[in-house]
């Protein structure tokens, strides 16, 4: 069994509203160092292909096909072997 | 002629897109639920504007894999009409039927508000009775109505004449502070390359009526039905 953790965010030229509020309110807390700050989504997915290749094939389609829109969107995951 | 408002858990206009063409402009209009595995009687199809499956994931994100929508997929590829309003629009960029996509609004507020927006294209199933550049009044109500496309394919739908309505002053001058959600270059509504889709932010079937502070909606309806009926699409 396969656990997987998809990341998803915004494009780096696409600029982030809610990431720059978070920003600003970190600075207003005078957390004097953040440079930037970019807001994205975890989703974890249980997955009970029986190889790691197999459901990271799986994963690739979903996030092409719902979890990420690719007009403004990036993904990364990790995939762990866990037990049943 | 029929028309067929799809409704999906979530929808909130669909009563409003109901009134619009069954109650003012006295058509023949059914409700389509989600599951509705069969398109074949509707002329034309609405897809309503509000928070399909809540709006989860991303706007229109989930109702994309509704069992309708691929129905929908076979309706537009058949050349008949399908409008998206709001969340509707959301639905056709998210299946890929529309380019682009939406980003939350710049000012992240949700924005309800009358807005003015200009005609761009004339030559559509949707606009057909508009004046050139024509101006209208009509309301927007959403939180990620930010559109966003990339550059080449702005560049094609622009060759194309796909943009068919962009956020302008009340005198139709398009500028950045009548822009009221960050959209790329004011675009309130686009059209697919072969002109029988239109995904529009604002909210036409909210002002059919003067007791609705305005009837500029009913022209886009009004459209529809002289399209439907054999009239001339412009240009």
């Amino acid at each position: 069994m396969f656990y997987a953790k998809v990341y998803i965010t915004l494009k780096k030229s696409i600029a982030d509203p809610q990431g720059n509020a978070i920003k600003e309110a970190l600075l207003s807390m005078e957390y004097d160092g953040v440079k930037d700050v970019r807001m994205g989504k975890l989703i974890e997915i249980k997955l009970a292909d029986k190889s790691s290749k197999e459901a990271e094939k799986r994963v690739r389609d979903m996030c092409d096909t719902l979890l990420a829109n690719t007009v403004i969107e990036d993904y990364t995951y990790d995939i762990l072997e866990v037990q049943p | 002629m029929k028309f067929g408002v799809v409704v999906f858990p979530g929808s909130n206009c669909d009563i409003d897109c109901y009134n619009a063409l069954r109650d003012v402009l006295d058509q023949d209009t059914e409700y389509i639920w989600h599951r509705t595995k069969n398109l074949g009687s509707y002329d034309c199809i609405v897809l309503p504007g509000g928070f399909s499956y809540g709006s989860y994931l991303r706007g229109g994100a989930i109702a994309k894999v509704s069992p309708v929508m691929d129905r929908v997929v076979e309706f537009v590829e058949s050349g008949k009409p399908v409008i998206g309003i709001s969340n509707g629009f959301q639905v056709l960029v998210e299946s890929g039927i529309l380019p682009g996509a939406f980003l939350r609004n710049n000012n992240m507020k949700f924005i309800c508000e009358n807005v003015y927006i200009r005609t761009e294209s004339i030559s559509t199933p949707f606009t057909n009775l508009c004046g050139k550049g024509q101006i209208l009044r009509i309301p927007i109500a959403h939180g990620d109505g930010n559109y966003y496309v990339g550059d080449e394919t702005l560049k094609r739908m622009e060759e194309n004449n796909q943009i068919v309505f962009r956020y302008c002053a009340r005198d139709g001058e398009v500028t950045d502070a009548s822009n009221p959600d960050g959209s790329l270059q004011n675009i309130a509504g686009v059209c697919n390359r072969e002109g029988n889709v239109l995904g529009m932010m604002p909210h036409p079937e909210r002002c059919m009526e003067e007791i609705l502070e305005g009837r500029d909606g009913a022209v886009i309806f009004k459209s529809i039905i002289n399209y439907l009926k054999g009239g001339a699409v412009n240009g």
